[in-house]
């Protein structure tokens, strides 16, 4: 098994330099520098120009601000936005408890509803209730994220009233941030009605976030429950006169998960990429809104290393997943 | 659903709202939701409207300022001012008793005096002065408005008294002084930031003499100013003003309709109408100070014949291209490089009718009877002067194809527009420009001038010796109706050159509930909510 970790901590080298590599180029691959951006329409003197490069050290060749960028991150600095000055470091750790809280909600709606949906397709195979859920998850998974999430406000809040536009809380409740996390914060802010309030807030973006990863958890759900519910120690454990729950729930369901829980991993990647669509819908301040402003004002520093954290991220998620997968399955980690 | 369950669930979602207890009265509290975040609170380094719209026009104030809705200059931190005969010597008076915020963060001592003017202006002309270096993005704005080649000194002649020393004569000066840039700052404040190693603090929480004192900014999600009660024109009606960030403006529009907020900034042209249809809501519109144009490369042969670009402004038929850009009432057609709202226009003024026998004719009498080639530059994704750029390409390469000209659309993302534009690289290339002061000035000089020509920001590339004495000696003179008299003469000249294809003035929409009172649009483009009120 420590083999097992050591070669996959060994992966993990690369794939950092690889990123690390990967971001640099690509911000500096789009056309436009940050002070071009800056100035928009207006006239930019190329003395002016020159001096602004200079100053925010980007004259130098390119290997040379690669070596720097490593160099920084060796010493652990992330740098500075071009844009406000505030430290990358700070403003990430500032906008990703929101990222965290709506996507942690978006999974649970994805994971609780997917795997009662995919468990229940499954038992009733060829039924309406089956060929409806692979409909909807098909449906789901197609569908754009952005027209997705205006249809749900113009349905939920703007005709029924039943649940706010956007934002994170009502702007009637001034929270002070402690911990980031919106439910949290209103909870320890005292004030009457605010962690209900930030409830009602999450529940579109997280439907809207988590339907891909739903649609995704559902199907795989149900194809690894038929696979398990044909094995013969599921067959031997109905002979023996289990009762159905246990059948399904104890022998079937848990050794099913195994596939659907590597999916779970997976899934993170595809809800931080999808938070930046449904973070823009709902005015969420988030990493994934964030990054998209970065972008547009060629703040290399925030897209540097705001993708790399975020790469860092799902890099440790998927490790922490492998190591699990390892550990419930011998087959894997005795795989050269 | 079970019709059992379904006021269930209703009562659970509703109930939180009912739970939620009035913070503040409805009525002292105004939510915006504002297009984008703040880049910071430091105005003087950065040049978008937004930063704009939450600091220069809520917690700083300059010492001359726009009257509210119009171009005309009014006094603020300066009560009045002197300009010398020679146009080079600007005396102001500052208004006495103007106290800065007090805020958590900041316990002002003393009054707003010279220093402050000094201090805000010094710490971006002068390459000594210890605020100087601290911008690591510079001053863009002041540097773009060429400031620093234009004052000569600032002199302190008083607790209450400074002159402005220019290098030269520039009518647009007082009108420079009322833009974002000009704002003034606590020297006091500052000085205590720099003692204490906090320098980074001034672009954090702001502090100035404005009617909005800043209280918080929730990065990306909203920036909270309260009323300022010890403000010199009197306390504003709102206790508190709140700017909900709320980027989509899809999204915006159901907020406002929602009742989440109480004016919508900048909706699409194309929701105009159903928004006009909402009994709960007024929309305004205003005659922006924008002009979008199609520059003409005149470096280019055969566009550097003058007949080639009269015919090319001959084939537009810039009326279809309005209705599709901008909807019906959505702008308004352009002549000229500034809007008709400007003084210094001239209403005899006419556009090219769309005429393309005549436009053949003129293709013909130039040697091109069987046209040319040429390449049509746009941007990606549209923006206030060219909602769709893509097909605004299109129709001009259709128009153009019906003179024989065979035109080819070429795509650039903006920052490389600009920059392959500057360089003089593009035949024809779609542009636009919004006034920062109101001076017909703002649109000449940096579009159209033989300067501008030569650092790239003339897209036409077009220098014309007598258009550009004109619009040089207009700058210095003082007197507005001299002024105007020239600049007509240079827009006729402009006119029958036609280095441009001049588009449209779009208009600029707000979108607002029914019981906000007092709010008016800005020709500048700028917001500024500190006299509005809410009465149901």
């Amino acid at each position: 098994m420590l083999s097992f970790i050591a070669r996959r901590l060994g992966l993990l080298i690369p794939t950092f330099f690889g990123v690390t590599l990967l971001t640099f180029a690509l911000i500096r691959m789009i056309p436009g520098d940050p002070v071009e951006v800056m100035m928009g329409e207006r006239r930019v003197d190329p003395i002016m120009h020159a001096e602004a490069m200079e100053r925010l050290g980007l004259n130098k060749p390119l290997y040379a601000q690669y070596l720097d960028y490593i160099g920084q991150l060796a010493r652990g600095d992330l740098g500075e936005s071009l844009r406000t000055r505030e430290s990358v470091w700070s403003e990430f750790l500032t906008l990703f408890p929101a990222t965290v809280e709506l996507a942690l909600a978006a999974l649970l709606f994805a994971g609780s509803l997917g795997l009662i949906a995919g468990v229940v397709a499954a038992l009733k195979r060829g039924s309406l209730f089956d060929h409806g859920v692979m409909g909807i998850s098909l449906a789901g998974y197609s569908m754009p994220i952005f027209w997705w999430g205006l249809l749900l406000i113009m349905f939920f809040s703007v005709g029924l009233g039943w649940t706010p536009v956007s934002g994170r809380i009502d702007l009637l409740y001034d929270i002070e941030p402690v911990t980031g996390f919106m439910l949290i914060d209103s909870l320890l802010s005292g004030e009457e009605g605010a962690f209900l309030d930030a409830l009602r807030h999450l529940i579109l973006p997280a439907i809207v976030l988590g339907t891909i990863p739903l649609a995704v958890i559902a199907r795989m759900t149900r194809s690894a429950m038929l696979e398990v519910l044909r094995e013969d120690y599921v067959r031997t454990a109905r002979a023996k006169g289990l009762s159905p729950a246990r059948v399904v729930f104890v022998h079937g369901l848990r050794n099913a998960l195994i596939p659907v829980l590597t999916v779970f991993g997976l899934q993170v990647g595809a809800l931080l990429a999808g938070a930046v669509l449904t973070e823009t819908i709902f005015s969420w301040p988030g990493i994934g809104k964030w990054l998209i402003e970065s972008i547009g004002a060629r703040d290399y520093p925030v897209v540097q290393n705001g993708i790399l954290l975020i790469a860092c991220l799902v890099i440790l998620v998927n490790f922490v997943v492998d190591i699990l997968y390892g550990l419930a399955n011998p087959r894997i980690r005795h795989q050269k | 659903m079970s019709n059992a369950l379904r006021p269930f669930l209703r009562l659970l979602l509703c109930g939180a709202l009912a739970a939620a207890s009035q913070v503040y009265a409805a009525g002292a509290r105004l939510v915006v939701c504002s297009e984008a975040s703040p880049e910071g609170f430091d105005i003087v380094q950065y040049t978008a409207a937004t930063t704009a719209d939450a600091t220069a026009e809520t917690v700083f104030e300059r010492l001359v300022g726009f009257a509210p809705g119009s171009t005309a200059l009014i006094p603020a931190l300066a009560e009045r001012w002197q300009v010398s005969a020679d146009g080079l010597s600007y005396t102001f008076h500052l208004r006495q008793g103007v106290k800065f915020h007090r805020t958590a963060w900041f316990t002002p001592s003393r009054e707003l005096n010279a220093d402050d003017v000094l201090w805000s202006f010094q710490r971006q002309l002068d390459p000594q002065h210890p605020w100087h270096q601290l911008s690591v993005r510079g001053f863009p704005y002041a540097e773009a408005m060429a400031i620093a080649q234009l004052i000569e000194r600032i002199d302190k002649l008083g607790e209450h008294r400074v002159r402005f020393v220019l290098k030269h004569p520039e009518a647009p000066f007082l009108a420079n002084l009322a833009m974002g840039f000009a704002s003034i700052y606590s020297a006091e404040y500052a000085g205590q930031l720099l003692a204490q190693g906090k320098s980074e603090q001034l672009n954090r929480l702001p502090v100035g003499t404005g009617p909005l004192v800043f209280e918080r900014y929730a990065k990306d999600a909203q920036v909270r100013f309260r009323g300022n009660p010890e403000h010199w024109a009197g306390a504003p009606a709102l206790e508190r003003l709140i700017f909900a960030i709320t980027p989509e403006p899809n999204v915006r529009q159901q907020r406002l309709k929602a009742g989440d907020c109480q004016i919508a900034l900048y909706p699409r042209p194309v929701d105009i109408p159903t928004l006009k249809a909402d009994p709960a809501l007024r929309v305004l519109e205003l005659d922006s100070l924008l002009v979008a144009y199609i520059g003409i490369n005149t470096r280019h042969p055969p566009l550097d014949d003058v007949r080639v670009r009269q015919a090319l402004n001959l084939a537009f038929d810039k009326s279809a291209y309005i209705r599709a850009q901008y909807g019906p009432g959505g702008a308004s057609p352009a002549v000229a490089p500034y809007p008709p709202t400007l003084w210094g226009h001239d209403p005899a003024l006419s556009g090219w009718p769309h005429d393309l026998a005549r436009a053949r004719q003129l293709l013909a009498e130039a040697g091109h009877a069987d046209g040319f080639e040429l390449a049509i530059w746009t941007r990606p994704g549209g923006g206030p002067t060219n909602p769709n750029p893509g097909i605004g390409a299109q129709m001009l390469q259709a128009d153009l194809a019906a003179i024989g000209i065979r035109a080819e659309i070429r795509v650039f993302e903006w920052g490389e527009l600009i920059k392959r534009a500057k360089n003089g690289e593009h035949d024809l290339v779609f542009m636009g420009w919004a006034g920062d002061n109101g001076d017909p000035d703002n649109f000449l000089t940096p579009n159209l001038s033989c300067a501008a020509a030569q650092s790239g920001e003339n897209q036409a590339g077009w220098c014309h010796a007598e258009f550009d004495a004109l619009i040089a000696r207009a700058r210095q003179l003082p007197d507005q109706a001299q002024r105007a008299a020239l600049y007509r003469r240079a827009l006729a000249i402009f006119h029958e050159q036609a280095p441009w294809i001049p588009l449209a003035h779009p208009k600029q929409f707000s979108a607002l509930r029914r019981d906000v009172q007092g709010f008016v649009l800005s020709p500048m483009g700028s917001n500024n909510f500190s006299r509005v009120r809410r009465e149901p």
